[in-house]
């Protein structure tokens, strides 16, 4: 028994804790071009100064949020009616319907992307489908624009927001919507009053598996955005490979661990203590 | 592109088998005809464990975390191997050991010297120029006359912005970029000077409305594919997107021209990382890359020209005979190079660049 609590322990040990506090450790010293590896180990905070000090960073960290939040919400808004739709139907197409949102995963991630660059080219097949069908003769080009930024990151994550979902509005009691609906709740009143409420903690747990990884996405926006859209992970990319500089581009994987970290523990323990007083 | 991420997820996942009679050798993909690695082993019996990556960065990385374990990796002398060889990454070369030594280009070496004084690290491998690629058709159809092989072609905003509409790509590198803008404006492209950074920016930032994306490998497909009409980027990626273009279902015509103005000398070299495991080795296999059929055979598989003079009269005429391969003198004359400069620098260049790119 206390064998299989200790595992998971020390996993997250081994390949959380361990990592991070190495890179906290190459995070807190300076960079040393000229040895291997090119960290001088110490204390510093120099790497933490510029990066609060240098606006770039600052610009490159409030685009990542902005793009994960509104990726995040309209993964939301489609996620949510899906999740809906596979919660009630007939028990028996249930799993068909489940393997149609997780099939995608078979395929490589990055093949997927690529994919998407293929439709949306100048010349890809969206275009392609549009200047056939003359609904457009010259319509432009979605791939390198923020747009299709948005669009890889809520296609790539839109599983993540559909499962939590699911979870937790199947084992809701269609016992509930029937009483709401024999003492008079319109249809869209039971939903506001009970469905939504109580789906909380899968529409939580949803936006924080796809908001997470969206601000450190660094895949999606190389391949379908533009250069104007600078992210934090490109910053990285950037610190690390172009400029050889460790303790920089670990400074930015802390903060962006911290920035993230904090305000979703915060977010949870308000979630347990709400659940707590309902309870 | 793709080489990036892909050979991302795999570099760390190879790891090199070693053993006596071995030699650990780190090489760009498709950069070695693969039977002279057979001829190799069989006239040293020493076995060659051959990886590749497709990204200096990549390689940059393993080499900087240390105990790579490999014997021979064959880096771009800018800004890469520049900057490793300043970290002390790698061996210096025992002359003595490479007996083919004289078979090697001097004007090669002299230029590659820039870098590694003397060259005592390391010998040029494969090397090419940085210029201009493009769609002949979609060009001539916008601007008859443009100046196809000048670099008003990406930095002149009248000139840029008829090419707009089909598309336009700029590597995304400050060590290629901004040295090209120094040398469109009449400065040292090797210029460190802040002043003169900044008037190279405003030439990128000029013509920045007119650019569809600065990355440095998309514009191979995105030329190939007739997606983009016009890209700054190296030869031997224009050459495989011209290679595509003709073999694809609707032909299209891609042209590479070297700009007039000057251009940016690449080499690639092979050196031996101070920690390798097998660098006796490694010198062997150096001095079997020395050998003039090698790099004949090699030039013939990558279509570049190769660092080694002897082998010139062993390669096929549509490949020496190529000016845009091996460009006359007056061209090569022209060619430039440019040093490192301090990790500051580095960095100030960088964030420079990216201030470029976004717009900011």
């Amino acid at each position: 028994m206390r064998a299989i609590i200790t595992l998971p322990f020390l996993w997250l040990g081994v390949f959380f804790l361990l990592p991070f506090a190495l890179v906290l450790v190459i995070a807190l010293g300076t960079n040393a071009p000229d040895s291997v590896p090119p960290v001088a180990l110490g204390f510093s905070l120099k790497s933490f100064t510029l990066l609060f000090t240098d606006d770039l960073y600052l610009a490159a960290w409030l685009t990542s949020l902005r793009i994960a939040a509104t990726s995040t919400l309209v993964a939301l808004l489609l996620g949510y009616p899906m999740a809906y739709a596979i919660a009630r139907a007939a028990p028996e197409r249930r799993p068909l319907l489940l393997m149609l949102v997780v099939l995608p995963f078979w395929t490589s991630f990055l093949i997927r992307v690529y994919a998407w660059m293929g439709l949306l080219d100048e010349n890809g097949l969206l275009n392609q489908f549009l200047r056939w069908s003359g609904l457009a003769t010259d319509p432009g080009t979605i791939l390198g624009t923020e747009w299709a930024v948005h669009l890889g990151i809520v296609y790539a994550y839109l599983p993540f927001m559909v499962l939590p979902l699911y979870a937790v509005l199947e084992k809701l009691d269609a016992g509930l919507l029937e009483a709401a609906a024999d003492l008079g709740a319109r249809p869209i009143q039971a939903f506001l009053t009970i469905t939504l409420p109580l789906s909380l903690p899968g529409i939580v747990a949803g936006c924080l598996l796809v908001f997470i990884p969206a601000v450190g996405e660094f895949v999606i926006p190389d391949l379908l955005g533009g250069t104007e859209t600078l992210m934090i992970g490109k910053v990285l990319w950037d610190e690390f490979f172009t400029n050889a500089d460790w303790p920089l581009a670990s400074a930015v994987a802390i903060c962006l661990l911290v920035l993230l970290v904090g305000p979703i523990a915060l977010f949870q323990r308000q979630q347990a203590r709400s659940l707590e007083r309902h309870l | 592109m793709s080489r990036v991420f892909i050979s991302f997820l795999l570099a760390f996942a190879v790891v090199p088998a070693f053993g006596q009679g071995s030699v650990n050798v780190y090489n760009w993909s498709d950069y070695i005809a693969e039977d002279q690695l057979k001829a190799f082993t069989n006239d040293t019996g020493v076995k060659v464990n051959y990886t590749t990556y497709d990204s200096n960065e990549i390689l940059d990385a393993k080499l900087r975390t240390g105990r790579s374990g490999y014997d021979v990796v064959v880096p771009t002398a800018s800004p890469f191997f520049v900057r490793q060889l300043a970290a002390g990454l790698y061996l210096p070369l025992d002359r003595s050991k490479l007996r083919n030594w004289n078979n090697l280009d001097p004007e090669i070496l002299a230029a590659l010297a820039r870098y590694d004084a003397g060259n005592a690290h390391g010998i040029p491998w494969m090397w090419g120029t940085t210029g201009i690629g493009y769609n002949v058709a979609e060009i001539r159809k916008r601007l008859p006359d443009a100046p196809v092989d000048s670099l008003r072609m990406i930095f002149d905003p009248a000139v840029v912005s008829k090419f707009k509409d089909c598309g336009v790509m700029l590597l995304d590198s400050a060590t290629d970029v901004l040295p090209a803008a120094l040398k469109y404006l009449g400065l040292d492209p090797d210029s460190k000077k802040t002043e003169d950074l900044a008037k190279a920016a405003g030439v990128v930032k000029a013509v920045r409305p007119f650019i569809r994306k600065f990355h440095s490998s998309e514009y191979i497909n995105a030329l190939a594919g007739g997606n983009i009409c016009l890209a700054f980027g190296y030869s031997g990626d224009i050459f495989q997107a011209r290679d595509r273009a003709a073999k694809a279902k609707d032909k299209r015509d891609i042209a590479y021209a070297i700009p007039r103005e000057g251009s940016l000398l690449w080499i690639d070299v092979a050196a031996i990382p101070k920690d390798a495991p097998n660098p006796a080795n490694a010198l062997r296999f150096l001095d079997f890359l020395l050998e003039p059929k090698v790099a004949a055979a090699s030039s013939e598989l990558t279509g570049y020209a190769n660092g080694n003079k002897a082998a010139f009269a062993l390669l096929p005429k549509d490949i020496s005979g190529n000016p845009l391969i091996y460009p006359p003198a007056a061209v090569r004359a022209k060619f430039y190079t440019i040093t490192a400069g301090t990790s500051d620098q580095t960095r100030e260049r960088t964030r420079l660049w990216t201030t470029v790119k976004t717009g900011r």
